[in-house]
């Protein structure tokens, strides 16, 4: 009986979660689907953003979320192999995983402030791609991180101990072994990060994002449109927020399209490995 | 003994944090010849094996006293190059472990970590160590096949291969067959067999029957003492202790 009650709980409470998803999803195919075309992804706003496009924006967000990814890969990872394969546990490395830790709890837009005070203004980045996809990639460190020290951890001792019989170094270990095995687990938790990070609009508020750019960005040190604060701008600091609504919907649910298409790869990904 | 000692264990102690699970072992390893460490599940067989190329290093709760000599020189020394020991004394694992790898690259690793011979070379090398692991016949048409396709006794034939690529001096086998058919157990022993005179070998294992059909010595170990060790026929038909007899007429284990 009570198991019955509990598998019905169970269920309910996923029914409603697919519930809240379906709603949105309605919602926003409803009110957005009419405005979304061709012309729509690859066009420029046009009249002040009444008509036209979204094109710049999705460039954007592409192009700051690669660059964020170029920038916390090659650290989150080798934070991870430093950490899973050669710390020893002593208060040092203990503090590290502390600070990584607590690094995922810090709000978003306290890494924008961090990035206008550190890569904008410190490093003389300027408002650019540059310092918003530094910004962003720390925001995506700590995940990371984490998901790679799970991938290196799901790697079999024994296969780890057959390459240092043979007599390998430890980093000929790592490196010949242990991360080609844990390769397709570092790429999902990547995709994933890949993902939070284009749908973030703190981070990229005070590094470098622009209300309105007539051209695309010419190189990583300009400033770039971007989607999730395009949608901002449309929803509630247009001078006709009521005109405009479609456009929002519109631009919200491409949003939603290129997430979900991260996540689809990575889980792509993640089966094809798995085979 | 009038043999010459390849590997000579004196007063060995092992803990891992408080517990003790090696207790003063004296063990002196005939060159050449196959050795193998009998005894019951937990005597601390495979524990005494592993400390022989240092693989307790990747554990820090593990604490070795004692002294292990190769060739006269203590290995459990904190100058000693590790890395080095491990190519002098291969190992051969419970279950097969090959590199998710091709047949060809799984023999060639240990060959290029250790840059013992160019790439010219690379292809007879794989070749002949494919050869004198009887594995040759089988695999000689799918050298590019993934080594995880090969049958489990072929995959662990593949990881003789791929450890006596290195020319070690000593190879140390942990229940090479545990995992396998009595057909490819046959295999296995008849090439250790094949090898020996060329390699010192170490074997653990719990079959006493392999012991008496492969190994030259055997050593009887219980709850992680070294009981007696002595030439196989010995051991098993003339044992001194009291312990030995009734372990290998079966009577516990």
């Amino acid at each position: 009986m009570t198991k019955l009650f509990g598998f019905a709980m169970l269920l309910a409470a996923t029914l409603i979660v697919l519930a809240i998803i379906g709603l949105v999803l309605f919602d926003l195919l409803l009110k957005g689907a009419g405005s979304f075309s061709w012309n729509f992804l690859t066009q420029f706003p046009r009249k002040g953003m009444t008509e036209g496009g979204i094109f710049p924006a999705i460039f954007g967000t592409t192009l700051v979320t690669l660059l964020s990814t170029l920038f916390a890969m090659p650290l989150g990872i080798g934070c991870a192999v430093y950490l899973h394969e050669y710390a020893v546990d002593n208060r040092r490395t203990r503090l590290i995983r502390a600070s990584v830790r607590n690094l995922a709890g810090v709000p978003s837009i306290v890494y924008g402030l961090f990035g206008l005070a550190v890569f904008v203004e410190g490093m003389g980045m300027g408002p650019s791609v540059l310092a918003a996809g530094c910004t962003l990639g720390l925001l995506t460190l700590p995940s990371i991180i984490a998901t790679t020290e799970e991938a290196l951890r799901n790697v079999p001792r024994l296969s780890r101990e057959g390459s240092l019989a043979l007599g390998a170094t430890r980093w000929e270990c790592v490196y010949t072994v242990v991360l080609p095995s844990a390769v397709p687990g570092i790429l999902t938790g990547l995709i994933l990060a890949l993902s939070r990070a284009a749908g973030e609009t703190a981070p990229i508020l005070f590094t470098g994002v622009a209300f309105y750019a007539r051209y695309l960005p010419a190189s990583v040190l300009d400033e770039f449109m971007a989607l999730p604060y395009h949608l901002y701008i449309l929803s509630t600091q247009h001078h006709a927020i009521e005109e405009v609504r479609p456009l929002a919907y519109a631009t919200a649910l491409t949003l939603l399209l290129l997430v979900f298409l991260l996540n689809l790869t990575a889980f792509w990904v993640r089966s094809r490995y798995k085979s | 003994m009038k043999e010459n000692i390849k590997m000579d264990v004196q007063g060995l102690a092992l803990f891992f944090g408080k517990k003790q699970i090696l207790k003063n072992i004296n063990l002196s390893i005939p060159e050449g010849k196959i050795t193998a460490l009998i005894g019951p599940s937990g005597c601390g067989k495979s524990t005494l094996l592993r400390s022989l190329n240092r693989l307790h290093d990747l554990q820090p709760e593990a604490r070795l006293s004692g002294k292990i000599l190769l060739d006269g020189h203590n290995i459990l020394h904190h100058n000693t190059n590790v890395v080095h020991l491990r190519r002098r004394v291969g190992m051969v694992f419970q279950k097969p472990n090959p590199f998710p790898m091709s047949v060809a690259e799984n023999v060639a690793y240990g060959i290029k970590i250790n840059n013992l011979c160019g790439k010219t070379e690379m292809q007879s090398r794989v070749e002949q160590c494919l050869r004198s692991s009887f594995l040759w016949e089988e695999v000689a048409d799918d050298l590019e096949k993934s080594a995880l396709e090969l049958s489990g006794g072929q995959q662990q034939r593949l990881c003789i291969a791929r450890a006596i690529a290195v020319e070690p001096e000593v190879i140390l086998l942990d229940e090479p067959c545990s995992a396998l058919d009595p057909i490819s157990t046959a295999k296995i022993e008849e090439l250790l067999l094949g090898l020996r005179g060329k390699f010192t070998q170490i074997i653990v294992t719990h079959n006493m029957q392999q012991a008496q059909r492969v190994a030259d010595f055997t050593a009887f170990m219980y709850l992680g003492e070294l009981i007696e060790f002595g030439e196989t026929r010995q051991i098993f038909e003339q044992p001194v202790q009291e312990l030995t007899k009734n372990y290998v007429l079966g009577h516990f284990g």
